[in-house]
């Protein structure tokens, strides 16, 4: 059982002032094996909170982010999985699942992993997963209206995961779950 | 030298004791077969070697104590009638034909201790009588061991109320007269030390005169845990004769080691129902005594008694204890003129934090305090070192206690105070205030408060006066902006026009940053209005056209539009450049078509004359093209010229790869999902032609400059925007043209010349097994990928 959480677009501190509260009080170090974010921190202490959660820290690029050494897409194999990583703001139609399958196609991965909406989303098709974890502090989106905090936590077992969603919506932590399998041929 | 002195002190010492111990050994033996007068001859013999005056106050000490055990065997023995073999009148007769005073007076005091318990007379005339006869000795060291037994012996004997001794003739008072008494004695005894011996010595004297101070702070314990001494007694006799004593004596040691030892064995009760006349006797101490420490001191225990129970609030204001208080410093500070500033500061700390102990309430006590602070630091310039240390924490107590800012903001010389801050120590508190804002979650929510705070922090706002900005540490700037933005992140209110307003006067604030700050404080500004124009847009929709109010996203918008000009010349034309186009697509969602297009302009401008940096072009355009493409508000027109130049930047991008995939980007712009949306399918295949041509001159460019032939995955990515389209149902993108790509990608890569790529090679695969997957799908889609050969 390895735990992933995938979070993204914090934009602190330009559009938020730090994370929720409560979203803070269940990030715990110790607990998680990997972060995967997608992107727009978009400052030091947010990456240093972050790597203080968990050393196993992957980060791609968002076009507000102060470092500018992170890629712009990234793949990482975890268990059965080949998950890729991705901002979001290169893909154009924006949050355009279609357009974000072909990425899919390109990092040749199970699970694409995206931001920049601010939109939660977990679709399956016929190649893969394609998750968004929204933005963890919900911060303004030109692209959403109402965003609500979210972030993600994946939970792989083999050829199995369970994507977690964690929603602060009117003050309280929902949260909500994904079943998705791989088949055991090359593809999925 | 000195080493000979203390060599010699152990060998007087040692002689003592052997003496001592000598003389107590032959004064057993007589007690043993009752021979009362041997044994006397030889506890005064025993007693004679306290009379030495060769041992410094710590080894005197040892030999007292000696000699306190064998006094502790002999008043046994005296106790038992029929071993002593005479009356205790007798006795008492008796112990007076020793030869010298001090052994005399130690006897004397032994047997008196037995005689008031015999109670054949009033314990009051024994009492007096000894207190008197020690006077016999002045040497002030052996006085305040004799006097220190006689307190020892009298403890439990003295007529306290419930005590066995108490009765007509003997009461409280008596006891109180003694031991007033004896105190005063002793202080004179200890006091006179000081003077004793050549100048030269005056350290070692001190030294000493502490080591035996105990010795007299005992009789006020002693005191202290006098039944019988009630408020009444306690402020009417007590107090003002344990004061009188030691305004008198005009010793610093003692001053201070009284004052203080007076306020810790007292009740707070007491303390705070004789406050006036204690505070009176301050002014009247020595100017060298450390008034300060005493008096914080005392403000501490009585902050803590206010804390301990909050029956006891009401007391403290029907004494008026701050008042009484507050006048007392301001004596003390008068009569010190030369007094240190972080003296005076620790004063008022001290008085403070028993403010917000004892009247929360009364914010007009802590601005008071302010106010006192203010003039007494003012005249002097920028305070330094242990003076600001003070400062900050005088001033960081109002924030932890209430944890709203509001209430810091009501305090009117609370920013007079930070005035006087040097420009280090100013950060130092705005980074303290701006923390307890985020600690506590408050929401600043008028443009008045907003204001006021931002004069507050101005440190970390602007230039202050001095230079020494240069020398900050790169980081540490940074941070301390990026604290400043998530403060701007705090500032709302539900009203748009009082939102409006603290955006106004935040904006009017930062202008003065300069521009090393305005990229930090710039955008979070921007976003505050943004998410401004989304709640009065819903609003817009309800009201009418007609709407007086100011808030509206027109007027924003202007505030926008000036604000990020600002950004873009400091320079920081990337970020103005995302800000312009965060604008755009607002004004789109408030149907503001000139708007979004002047933002449009801005944003092409900014990428035209100051993006110059390849990575950044590329990044920027995919940026345009994202927004641009969800763009509903535009007509034909103005959509046409701004996709036209889009196309136009994205062709003339630096690499041949980045050129290609920003151009079949574009393809995207004449392809809007939504209802309305445009479809133009020709251009969407133009762009795509374009992008292949582009991808061909690639392929070209690296056979002649590497040899071999470049990868093909410019060919697969075009494929399968081919696929794209042709799924969300172009007509114009014909079966025969995915083919013709399919089979140019297959003879790329199987040709000879071809380089291996393994990420390609996958991404074909995948791409394969997409247009099998839609084929297995069935329905018109299945129909539509049928022809596709694999």
């Amino acid at each position: 059982m390895v735990l992933v959480l995938a979070i993204g677009d914090l934009h602190i501190p330009h559009r938020a002032p730090d994370l929720p509260a409560k979203f803070k009080s269940m990030l715990v170090p110790g607990k998680i094996q990997h972060i995967i974010c997608t992107g727009n921190l978009c400052i030091k202490e947010v990456h240093d909170y972050l790597k203080s959660l968990c050393p196993s820290l992957h980060i791609t690029r968002g076009e507000y982010d102060e470092d500018s050494r992170y890629p712009e897409t990234k793949t990482i194999t975890i268990g059965q999985f080949k998950i890729g990583l991705c901002h979001g703001h290169q893909v154009v139609p924006w949050g355009d699942l279609d357009s974000l399958a072909m990425l899919q196609r390109q990092l040749d991965v199970d699970i694409l992993v995206t931001g920049h909406t601010h939109q939660f989303k977990a679709y399956k098709h016929e190649a893969g997963v394609v998750i968004n974890p929204g933005s963890a502090t919900g911060a303004y989106s030109s692209i959403t209206y109402d965003v609500n905090p979210s972030f993600v936590l994946m939970d792989i077992d083999g050829l199995r995961v369970v994507v977690y969603v964690y929603e602060l919506i009117d003050g309280e932590v929902k949260v909500d779950k994904i079943d998705f399998k791989k088949t055991p041929t090359t593809t999925i | 030298m000195i080493s000979d002195g203390v060599e010699d002190e152990e060998k007087w010492l040692t002689a003592g004791i052997a003496g001592l111990q000598q003389n107590a050994f032959y004064m057993h033996r007589a007690l043993d077969s009752n021979n009362i007068k041997d044994a006397l001859k030889y506890s005064a013999q025993m007693l004679s070697e306290l009379r030495t005056s060769r041992l410094s106050p710590h080894k005197y000490y040892e030999l007292y104590m000696r000699a306190f055990d064998e006094l502790r065997k002999l008043e046994i023995f005296f106790k038992e009638e029929s071993r002593r073999s005479c009356s205790i009148i007798e006795l008492y007769e008796l112990v007076q034909h020793a030869g010298n005073i001090l052994p005399r007076l130690y006897l004397l005091c032994t047997v008196g201790s037995v005689y008031i318990k015999s109670k054949e007379a009033p314990a009051k005339d024994i009492l007096k009588d000894l207190v008197e006869m020690c006077r016999g000795i002045q040497h002030p060291l052996r006085g305040l061991f004799l006097r220190s037994y006689l307190s020892q012996v009298s403890r439990d004997k003295l007529p306290d109320i419930g005590s066995e001794y108490e009765g007509d003739e003997n009461t409280v008072m008596d006891a109180v007269e003694f031991v007033l008494q004896n105190f005063t004695e002793m202080n004179k005894l200890w006091v006179r030390m000081q003077h004793q011996g050549p100048a030269r010595e005056k350290e070692k004297r001190e030294k000493e005169r502490n080591e035996l101070r105990d010795l007299v702070g005992k009789n006020l314990h002693v005191l202290s845990q006098i039944e019988g001494i009630d408020l009444e007694l306690y402020r009417d006799v007590v107090l003002p004769r344990i004061l009188e004593q030691v305004v008198n004596c005009k010793d610093d040691l003692a001053q201070y080691y009284l004052m203080d030892c007076m306020i810790q064995v007292f009740p707070d009760e007491y303390h705070l129902q004789t406050l006036e006349i204690l505070l009176g006797a301050f002014p009247q101490l020595q100017p060298s005594v450390d008034i300060k420490t005493v008096l914080s001191g005392l403000m501490e225990r009585l902050s803590n008694y206010a804390a301990s129970s909050i029956e006891v609030l009401p007391e403290f204001v029907q004494v008026e204890a701050f008042a009484k208080l507050n006048n007392a410093i301001g004596q003390v500070i008068e009569a010190q003129p030369d007094m240190p500033v972080f003296g005076a500061v620790t004063l008022y700390s001290s008085l403070l934090t028993f403010t917000l102990h004892v009247h929360p309430d009364r914010l007009d006590y802590v601005d008071q305090i302010l106010g006192a602070c203010v003039n007494k630091i003012s005249g002097k310039g920028k305070l330094e070192g242990k003076a600001t240390k003070q400062i900050v924490a005088l001033l960081s107590a109002p924030l932890e206690k209430y944890s709203d800012i509001d209430i810091a903001l009501k305090l009117s010389n609370y920013p007079l105070v930070m005035e006087y801050l040097d420009d280090s120590t100013n950060k130092v508190m705005s980074n303290v205030i701006i923390q307890s804002i985020m600690k506590n979650k408050t929401h600043i929510s008028t443009a008045d408060k907003v204001g006021a705070l931002f004069e507050l922090i101005k440190g970390l706002i602007k230039d202050l006066d001095s230079d020494d900005n240069d020398e900050m540490d790169e980081d540490d700037f940074k941070e301390e902006q990026n604290f400043v933005a998530r403060l701007i992140q705090m500032l709302y209110n539900d009203d748009p026009e009082e939102m409006l307003k603290i955006i106004c006067t935040v904006k009017k604030h930062i202008m003065t940053g300069g521009p090393k700050r305005l990229p930090f404080t710039i955008p979070p500004l921007i976003y505050n209005a943004l998410k401004l124009v989304r709640r009065v847009q819903s609003q817009d929709e309800n009201a009418s056209e007609e709407s007086t109010a100011s808030a509206t996203p027109k007027k924003i918008f202007q505030l926008l539009n000036q604000t990020i000009e600002v950004l873009s010349m400091v320079p920081a034309p990337e970020l103005a450049l995302r800000l312009y186009l965060e604008c755009a697509e607002a004004a789109n969602d408030c149907d503001l078509e000139p708007v979004a297009y002047e933002f449009f302009t801005q944003a092409y401008i900014l990428y035209e004359e100051e993006i110059s940096d390849s990575k950044a072009q590329v990044t920027a355009l995919y940026l345009i093209i994202g927004t641009l493409q969800r763009m509903h508000t535009f007509g034909v027109e103005n959509r046409d010229t701004l996709t036209h130049k889009a196309t136009g930047y994205s062709a003339k991008l630096l690499k041949k790869p980045d050129q290609c995939r920003a151009v079949y980007a574009c393809s995207h712009l004449f392809w809007v999902e939504d209802q309305d949306g445009i479809k133009d399918g020709e251009r969407v295949l133009l762009c795509l032609k374009r992008a292949l041509r582009i991808a061909n001159a690639a392929q070209q460019m690296a056979n002649v400059t590497k040899g071999s032939s470049g990868s093909v995955i410019l060919f697969i990515e075009i494929l399968n925007k081919y696929l794209y389209f042709f799924d969300k149902g172009n007509t114009q993108i014909t079966v025969a043209s995915i083919q013709g790509l399919i089979e140019l990608v297959t003879t790329e890569m199987q040709s000879d010349t071809a380089t291996s790529d393994p990420a390609a090679d996958a991404f074909f695969s995948s791409t394969i097994r997409y247009i099998q997957s839609q084929k297995a799908k069935g329905g018109a889609t299945a129909e539509k990928f049928e022809q596709i050969k694999v």
